[in-house]
């Protein structure tokens, strides 16, 4: 049985941004496609990161047309993104320390959670059995993910790429149609970089999880993209599979820096 | 030679001589209790004996649809899974043979058992497994179908060999609706001297050999044990150790179908602990390194709490260690201790059951080793019916037992019910009985070579029998050996003296027709770097670590210890340890240098370090040697590193 890879999710069109006289970046399009890995790469400073902020409403572009779900999209912030399906995780953990790998992913499904804090407050009848159902499907991905050995332990308490995997499982508690990761290898060794790599090409092939990833490891993007955009100082500089990208000489001179 | 014999064998449960019989009567008589829990989505979910022989029978009948046969041999590799318990005994009701291989064995360890066997079916736990199959597919023809049990990331796997296990199960359950008659048949057909199940040894000295047990063997072992320790359809037990393993296959396996007990799968195998405390089992067994890695845990521990409770410990511990041990075994003990052991009870030892999950405990056994004394001790101590016992694949692990009242630190216990003993004149232990192997599969000579005149299976240990009735373990006879000057070298009791220390993981002695003894030495990692970070002395990685001259310092201590030891020993006096040094590589399973029960293989040892050890006979103080390792992904790669050699 072969992956299948859907129509268009995400249509960027001409996107533009910056802050008072930096462009972040100048006139993107690219589109992500129902069901694939979609990674962007490119140099420090190239606007990958303001291209996910673009993505889930952190910032807004003051160029250009964002089509999610066939649906245009106006001004939106990030709570109502999420709303829609979008999830993501940090470059920077942003996780609650001092909780434990469990509620840190129970905070995933909040938006799901339909009841309001009164009843919660009440615990029984209808939150209760809410609860239960939030809570298996998180158990779920905590199995998916291999760590029911760290459930109860506070997420302060553990090693940097065992964090960076508890982020990925709240992300994917909100059921995501879209999964953005923000280098989500950075700073592992190579035992933790391909058991992240196996998790992220599992989690797409198993639930059909659309990702777009920024990652700096060149070998992995290589390894698990279907189609890579490569940006520089703001502009997009190639877009294609990974091997056409690879030899791109424009791609080569601004991302790699080597000699052809 | 005398023959020393146990007690007259307990009747075995009248018409139920084989394990899928045991199953169809529990499914009948206490069919809606618990006979499996599997602890999955943090919640224990439990399968009933009726849950059991259903499924059992549903795999069954799915097998025989795959044309499995009478006699045909089925693998069966993964964690202790409830569905793979349940295909042993489905393989059973075919009169089929089920092979359990070790989990972490790797692709080669594998396709050399399936070739062995002829394996024709394998049931497997996961994607890992179906990786190693798939890349031993060319050497091993036989093979005809992989059945996986978790579909986990096999949804791309498009060769024609695989089907997963609720495939064969819906199969089974449709074939079993239409011809239910098909199976019953079947499962009357089986004799109880039908080979029940085939284990591999662990080859410490050359290939595997397929052990082959009937189900009367293994019926017979598991019912003498259960009458020796009372136990009931009560006791719940955790099944953590490898399927592989003959224990595992006696406790949760043999021994859970006679009494009808229940058994509990950990969830994966690093919440072990915690499952182990929620679960809280009757009876336990365990091998004498995970009693030594809890031992360490409460140890690194309480050095982190603060300093009331450290003293509370310290001072009821030594108060345990006056009088625990007497007072489980119910022997006069002065008041005062009494009551400091009742206080105890209620500050510490009760606590420090209950965080090691040991609070309901009746009986735990240990072997596969010899056990540390202060370990044995500190278990017995805080009360912890903790025994040993002695026995082996070919036995059903089953051979000696040490009653209630009569534990002893250096004795295994008496011959089991029904179990017949004698020593041979080269001091090989040999014993008898219904639990003895049927055959090594397809090895006629060596079946041959492994039974004397009598009768009498040739264990290949080296022991004797005290005046108190208990044997008494030496050495693997084929490894004793002597020094140029005459002296007795039994090279595993200087290793197990050498491991008792928390700092040493492993060690392997040399000394047979030398000069004297020399040892190699592994680190615990674990052990020893926690003690350097409280020096504050800053390493990289085990080689590093194990290079510094204060571990050696630390390691010498050690050695010197054991060498006074030594001295005290008549028979050891002239084995003292001269030289040693620590290797810069763990001893690993993968690499070929343990067994997957972790013994050491000496001879290969011995060859692979030949430099080192020339250096060990030499007055070198150092050695440059360069290791092949294999890495977890199957790539190998070099180590290279100088290794100090010390004087002791």
């Amino acid at each position: 049985m072969a992956r299948t890879i859907g129509d268009v999710i995400l249509d960027l069109q001409n996107i533009s941004l910056s802050f008072g006289g930096v462009k972040a970046l100048t006139n993107i399009s690219f589109n992500v496609r129902q069901g694939e890995i979609r990674s962007i790469i490119g140099p420090n400073g190239a606007g990958k990161s303001s291209m996910l902020n673009v993505i889930n409403g952190v910032y807004h572009p003051q160029e250009g047309r964002i089509i999610f779900m066939g649906k245009e999209r106006r001004k939106m912030n990030p709570h109502e993104a999420a709303a829609q399906g979008i999830a993501r995780t940090f470059q920077n953990i942003a996780l609650f320390k001092g909780m434990t790998v469990l509620d840190n992913i129970m905070t995933g499904r909040n938006l799901m959670m339909k009841r309001n804090f009164l009843w919660n407050a009440l615990y029984w009848g209808p939150a209760q059995r809410d609860e239960i159902a939030h809570r298996k499907r998180v158990e779920e991905i905590i199995d998916f993910l291999e760590i029911q050995h760290i459930r109860k332990v506070p997420v302060g308490r553990l090693p940097y790429g065992l964090q960076k995997r508890v982020e990925l499982a709240r992300a994917l508690a909100a059921e995501p149609k879209l999964l953005l990761l923000d280098e989500p290898m950075a700073g592992m060794n190579v035992e933790e970089k391909q058991d992240m790599c196996r998790f992220i090409l599992d989690v797409n092939e198993q639930w059909g999880t659309t990702i777009v990833l920024i990652e700096h490891d060149m070998g992995v993007v290589m390894d698990i993209s279907d189609r890579v955009v490569v940006l520089d100082y703001g502009r997009k500089i190639g877009d294609g599979l990974p091997n056409e990208v690879k030899n791109d000489p424009e791609v080569i001179k601004a991302y790699l820096g080597a000699v052809y | 030679m005398t023959i020393v014999r146990g007690e007259a064998a307990p009747p075995l449960p009248a018409g139920l001589d084989t394990f899928p019989r045991l199953l169809r009567h529990h499914a009948a008589v206490r069919g809606a209790k618990a006979a499996i829990r599997e602890k999955e989505y943090g919640i224990w979910q439990t399968y009933t004996w009726a849950d059991y022989y259903r499924t059992a029978r549903a795999i069954a009948c799915g097998l025989a649809e795959l044309g499995f046969k009478r006699g045909d041999r089925l693998a069966i590799i993964g964690d202790n899974r409830p569905r793979l318990y349940m295909s042993i005994a489905a393989c059973q009701m075919l009169g089929g043979i089920p092979v359990m291989l070790y989990q972490d064995a790797i692709a080669e360890e594998i396709a050399f058992v399936l070739q062995d066997a002829e394996i024709k079916v394998a049931i497997v736990e996961d994607q890992e497994q179906v990786d190693k199959l798939l890349e031993t597919l060319a050497s091993t023809p036989s093979l005809e179908k992989i059945v996986y049990d978790d579909p986990r990331g096999m949804l791309h796997y498009d060769q024609p060999q695989l089907m997963g296990l609720d495939e064969l199960v819906a199969a089974g359950e449709i074939h079993d609706r239409n011809q239910p008659d098909f199976l019953n048949k079947e499962i009357e057909k089986g004799s109880t001297d039908d080979v029940s199940v085939m284990l591999y040894t662990s080859g410490t000295t050359g290939k595997p050999k397929g052990v082959c047990q009937t189900h009367r063997a293994f019926i017979f072992a598991a019912n003498g044990g259960i009458h020796f320790d009372r136990l009931t359809d009560r006791e719940e037990i955790l099944s953590y150790l490898p399927m592989a393993w003959v224990g595992d296959h006696l406790f949760s396996y043999a021994q859970s179908l006679v009494a009808g007990f229940a058994i509990n799968c950990p969830e994966s195998s690093d919440t072990v602990m915690t499952d182990l405390r929620e679960i809280g089992p009757t009876y336990y067994f365990a091998p004498p390194r995970i009693f030594e890695g809890l031992l360490t845990q409460v140890m690194i521990r309480m050095e982190d709490a603060s300093a009331i409770k450290r003293k509370l410990f310290d001072y009821f511990m030594a108060v345990a260690r006056r009088c625990g041990a007497e007072i489980l075994e119910k022997r006069p003990v002065s008041l005062k201790d009494r009551l400091l052991y009742a206080l105890g009870e209620v500050l510490i030892y009760g606590p420090l059951r209950n965080v090691l999950g040991m609070s309901r405990i009746r009986v735990a056994y240990t072997a596969g080793a010899a056990i540390g004394p202060d370990l044995f001790k500190f278990f017995r101590s805080i009360g912890i019916n903790l025994k040993q016992l002695y026995g082996q694949t070919e036995t059903c692990a089953y051979v000696c037992l040490q009653p209630d009242s009569e534990i002893k630190l250096d004795a295994v216990g008496r011959p089991a019910p029904g179990v017949e003993i004698k020593i041979a004149e080269n001091g090989e232990i040999r014993v008898r009985g219904p639990m003895t192997l049927q055959s090594y599969y397809r090895r006629p000579d060596a079946t041959a070579e492994a039974f004397d005149e009598e009768g009498f299976f040739m264990t290949g240990d080296a022991g004797y029998i005290g005046e108190d009735g208990q044997l008494r373990i030496i050495d693997r006879a084929k490894d004793v050996g002597k020094l140029n000057d005459g002296t007795l070298f039994a090279p595993n009791y200087i290793e197990n003296k050498l491991k008792f220390f928390p700092q040493i993981k492993e060690a392997v002695a040399f000394g047979n027709e030398r000069d004297y003894v020399a040892a190699f030495i592994n680190i615990d990692l674990d052990a020893v770097g926690n003690w350097a970070e409280r020096r504050g002395l800053a390493y990289s990685g085990y080689t590093d670590l194990a290079q510094k001259a204060e571990v050696y310092a630390l390691i010498a201590e050690c050695v010197a210890k054991v060498n006074a030891d030594l001295e005290t020993d008549p028979m050891m006096k002239g084995a003292r340890i001269r030289r040693f040094l620590i290797l810069h590589k763990e001893l690993d399973a993968d690499d070929g240098e343990l067994t997957r029960t972790r013994k050491v293989r000496r001879r290969f040892i011995a060859e692979k370090y030949a430099p080192l050890v020339t250096a060990l006979y030499s007055d070198v103080t150092e050695q440059y040697i360069e290791t092949e390792v294999k890495f977890e992904d199957g790539r190998s790669g070099k180590i290279a590193a100088t290794v100090r050699i010390a004087d002791a």
